[in-house]
């Protein structure tokens, strides 16, 4: 080998032997690009088939089966007091008289038909009944259609979730169930519209009636706790830090403190909430104001790292200024930097409130998990919120509860669009570049 | 009359001093005495002055009476209720607390009518004593800082340092906050170590504290539950591992296209969108998981033949893993966009590709930052509550496979702390253990990552 002289290429060789190796570059460098096309392509498209998967079930689950039928509403048998109160309502007949007009329609025969109809309507018909009562007395006595929510077996049913082939006794609802609905529907007594309970309903065994109305008002109030907490704590703690604190041990404490606070797990501040709040204040579980604290101090370093993001970008020139004629420290940031600063931290503070609501784990540990019917009036009713709503329908084993929960997701989802896009907004409006 | 009304008394006394401190700072002013401050000073130090203790008396009083009284009122309890072995404080405090509410199920024992008599009268005591002594504070102090009132006196300056504390002082929250959390994890994990031994929970390999029959210590009934946590950290670290190989391939590909190679277009359509799948909340992944993701990797497995359990580390990690894409990609992009123009400008005036440029000289300049991205990345799928919970299951099974259900810590912190639980028992106290575990590992990878990005960041400037 050593006797060799180095092969001395002509011009056309080397210039040959280069462009077979550009081309092999060209194509590595192709590849590289196609795997980065392919990266994002498999990411877009895994957020399209959960949006897809959401939607198509959710759609669906903002509509529902109803079943039209004249009532009589007899006086006597719906308030028996004669005092149109609540409470005779409630021991009226109201139950009986839908049966009855149920079956006109179908006309069972016999006590084991009457049981089978009896499945056809939701349970919550009578209150329906009650509710029309009240709000308008000079219905009674009359004859008047009223549309009912089917039984959420039967509503699936007519989905087609539930199928006339399986055999009857692997069926959650048997023949003559099934040939009582063909009746109603040959009578078009059936119709499917917009669910009246969905968005306006509390929580509920019987999906039919299952709304979400509860846990987005106690969603409300959560958020609105944990602004009032930490918007002002964040923008305090923002500008002490950048303004006032002095370059010390503790304010290197402070500030290691903030990052690592962003850092631990949301799981954690449930158990903080648990412990101290709950286990030493003695606050009662459940309740919008505890969730409200203990999603403030998770969200309180997002706010306060925005927050001083935006007071460093107000340019010095504005400082210098306002010192110049005769400002004090505390004046110059309160009427000309924090004003300035405003959009940022409020679009950061937009941002955390949005992580917030979409929380779950932590709320779930100080007890916002219970199972509440009533809507909360205030910060100290138990309640609870959306995603922990969307948890444990989630677990609910009623085929109609799937897409009741697609769709809370998507109220979900619109709320913190929303947000996003406030934020988004803001920070388009507001923000000046200097 | 309660303590919402007291509040807003103490605001109006605080808005009346403003109004006198305002008043007389503009008489003195009329008689052409050259005040130091503006007159509207004087008002804010008087209506500070006479609110801040007021209010701290308030919320004193506020938080310490029911924590006093939980404690007193325990002497009305009877002794043979004590002593019994099933006497539990939280539970007997909170019938009490119902009865005073006027919440009753069937009869009461007599004791918790005398208890929760009691406990009325106190509290209207102590409300009684929070009216006098706010008040009292209110006007009093109030009343001092209206005296301070003259032409010598520098209120702006007085009124900036209150001020100036109160922004010191809501830095603390961030400490305190951190107190909290060590205080309340460390306190009750003690407690657990104490009734289980550390080396068992670390390395024991059997995680079962559902058969909780008898207290462990002292009954001879050992055994019955164990508490050893490596199921648990073998299944976090098995589905954090699937959701890395989902997330770091895809993130990493799309944050050098995206910086590189993708034209402005491009990059302001695609880079918010992969963004939105850091903001979608997490129970909405975790029913994604479960009512699809699971459901078609078991059909899926089972027309090739592989037993894929309904609820798989497969499922959970592989939606995790798309959760935390956005993490990898946008840090990522970031730190490969930080990375000074010069660095590329000489790639390509060597004549190399942009494929060259990126992993001769891009990749290896940015590798700090890419590693922090992804260690910030394992420390979010290590804390991911939601996911786990709702589609990898409970059944701590120690296994490397990840077509089994598995379970992680998150979500036995979770199972074991949601609902009801006895404080005392070891059952509860496993989830503070798990918790004390789950805070360390999280931020010693935190601390990881900013040592890795501090140490090589100044490299290229």
């Amino acid at each position: 080998m050593n006797n060799n002289k180095p092969k001395i290429l002509t011009a056309n060789e080397a210039s040959m032997i280069v462009e077979s190796s550009v081309i092999k570059r060209r194509k590595k460098d192709a590849r590289l690009k196609t795997y980065g096309r392919i990266a994002i392509g498999l990411a877009v498209s895994f957020l399209i088939f959960l949006f897809v998967s959401i939607f198509s079930k959710g759609i669906p689950g903002f509509f529902q089966y109803y079943v039209t039928l004249d009532v009589y509403l007899d006086r006597d048998r719906l308030d028996p007091k004669g005092d149109l109160s609540p409470e005779s309502l409630y021991n009226g007949d109201a139950r009986s008289i839908v049966l009855e007009s149920l079956y006109k329609v179908i006309n069972p025969k016999g006590r084991k038909e009457k049981k089978a109809a009896k499945k056809i309507i939701s349970t919550n018909a009578d209150v329906r009944i009650s509710k029309m009562v009240l709000d308008d007395p000079n219905i009674l006595g009359k004859t008047i259609p009223i549309t009912f929510a089917v039984d959420d077996d039967i509503d699936s049913f007519l989905r087609g979730y539930i199928k006339r082939e399986t055999p009857s006794s692997e069926r959650r609802i048997n023949d003559t169930v099934i040939k009582f609905v063909d009746k109603l529907s040959a009578e078009n007594k059936i119709s499917y519209k917009f669910s009246d309970y969905i968005l306006t309903g509390s929580a509920s065994r019987s999906p039919e009636i299952a709304g979400i109305k509860g846990a987005f008002i106690g969603s409300l109030l959560t958020l609105a706790v944990c602004f009032i907490i930490a918007f002002p704590l964040g923008v305090a703690t923002a500008v002490y830090l950048e303004e006032f604190a002095p370059k010390n041990r503790i304010t290197e404490i402070i500030e290691v403190n903030i990052n690592n606070l962003a850092a631990v797990p949301s799981v954690v501040f449930g158990i903080l909430g648990l412990a101290i709040f709950i286990g030493v204040f003695g606050m009662p579980r459940s309740i919008p104001l505890l969730g409200g604290m203990v999603l403030a101090l998770m969200t309180l370093p997002t706010i306060i790292i925005s927050s001083r993001a935006a007071i460093r970008a107000v340019p010095p020139s504005i400082k210098d200024a306002a010192y110049g004629i005769g400002a004090s420290k505390l004046q110059t940031i309160f009427h000309h930097v924090l004003p300035l600063a405003m959009p940022g931290m409020l679009t950061g503070t937009i941002i955390g409130m949005a992580q917030a609501l979409g929380e779950t784990a932590p709320l779930l540990m100080i007890g916002m998990v219970a199972f509440i019917v009533d809507i909360p009036g205030g910060v100290t009713d138990p309640g609870t919120v959306l995603p922990v709503q969307i948890f444990m329908w989630a677990d609910f084993a009623e085929r109609m509860f799937i897409q009741k929960t697609s769709s809370a997701i998507i109220v979900l989802l619109v709320f913190l669009i929303f947000m996003n896009a406030a934020a988004v907004i803001l920070r388009k409006k507001l923000e000046r570049r200097w | 009359m309660n303590e919402y009304s007291l509040l807003i008394i103490l605001l109006l006394i605080s808005t009346l001093w403003f109004y006198f401190g305002n008043k007389t700072a503009l008489s003195l002013k009329k008689k052409q005495l050259k005040l130091n401050s503006l007159p509207h000073y004087y008002g804010i130090y008087v209506a500070l002055y006479s609110f801040i203790p007021a209010l701290f008396s308030y919320l004193l009083i506020l938080v310490f009476d029911g924590i006093l009284f939980s404690n007193l009122i325990i002497e009305f309890v009877p002794k043979e209720i004590l002593n019994s072995p099933d006497f539990n404080k939280i539970i007997v405090l909170a019938q009490i607390d119902n009865a005073v509410r006027g919440i009753y199920f069937g009869e009461q024992p007599d004791w918790v009518t005398i208890a929760s008599n009691q406990m009325i009268e106190w509290n209207y005591h102590s409300l009684i004593l929070n009216f006098f002594c706010s008040i009292s504070l209110a006007l009093g102090i109030g009343y001092l800082g209206f005296k301070n009132i003259n032409e010598e006196f520098r209120s702006r300056n007085s009124v900036e340092k209150i001020i100036i504390s109160l922004l010191g002082l809501s830095s603390i929250i961030a400490i305190l906050t951190t107190i909290g959390i060590v205080f309340s994890v460390i306190f009750e994990s003690l407690r657990f170590f104490a009734i289980i031994p550390a080396s068992e929970f670390l390395f024991g390999l059997i995680w079962n504290p559902q058969f909780e029959g008898a207290e462990r210590a002292g009954s001879g009934q050992e055994g019955l539950a164990t508490y050893g946590s490596v199921p648990l950290f073998v299944g976090t670290f098995l589905i954090s591992l699937i959701a890395l190989c989902v997330s770091v391939p895809i993130g990493l590909f799309s944050a050098v296209y995206l910086s590189e190679y993708a034209n402005k277009k491009e990059r302001s359509i695609f880079k918010p969108l992969l963004e939105i799948l850091a903001g979608i909340p997490t129970v909405v992944y975790g029913f994604f998981a479960a009512l699809t993701v699971a459901p078609l990797m078991r059909n899926g497995g089972s027309l090739i033949g592989l037993d894929v359990a309904s609820e798989s580390a497969l499922a959970a990690g592989f939606v995790m893993g798309i959760m935390i894409i956005p993490f990898i990609s946008s840090l990522s992009d970031d730190v490969i966009n930080a990375v000074p123009q010069s660095l590329r400008d000489a790639g390509y005036g060597l004549g190399s590709t942009k494929n060259e440029v990126i992993t001769n000289v891009i990749i290896p300049a940015a590798l700090p930052g890419i590693i922090a991205s992804i260690i910030l990345a394992v420390s979010r799928a290590i804390g991911e509550t939601m996911i786990v919970v709702m589609a990898a299951g409970l059944a701590a099974n120690l296994s490397f496979n990840p077509l089994d259900a598995v379970t992680t810590v998150t979500a036995q912190i979770v199972t074991i702390l949601v609902g009801d639980q006895e404080f005392e028992s070891a059952k509860t106290l496993s989830a503070f253990a798990l918790a004390l575990t789950l805070i360390v590992i999280t931020l010693i990878l935190n601390f990881y990552a900013l040592h890795v990005v501090k140490k090589y960041r100044e490299q290229y400037e």
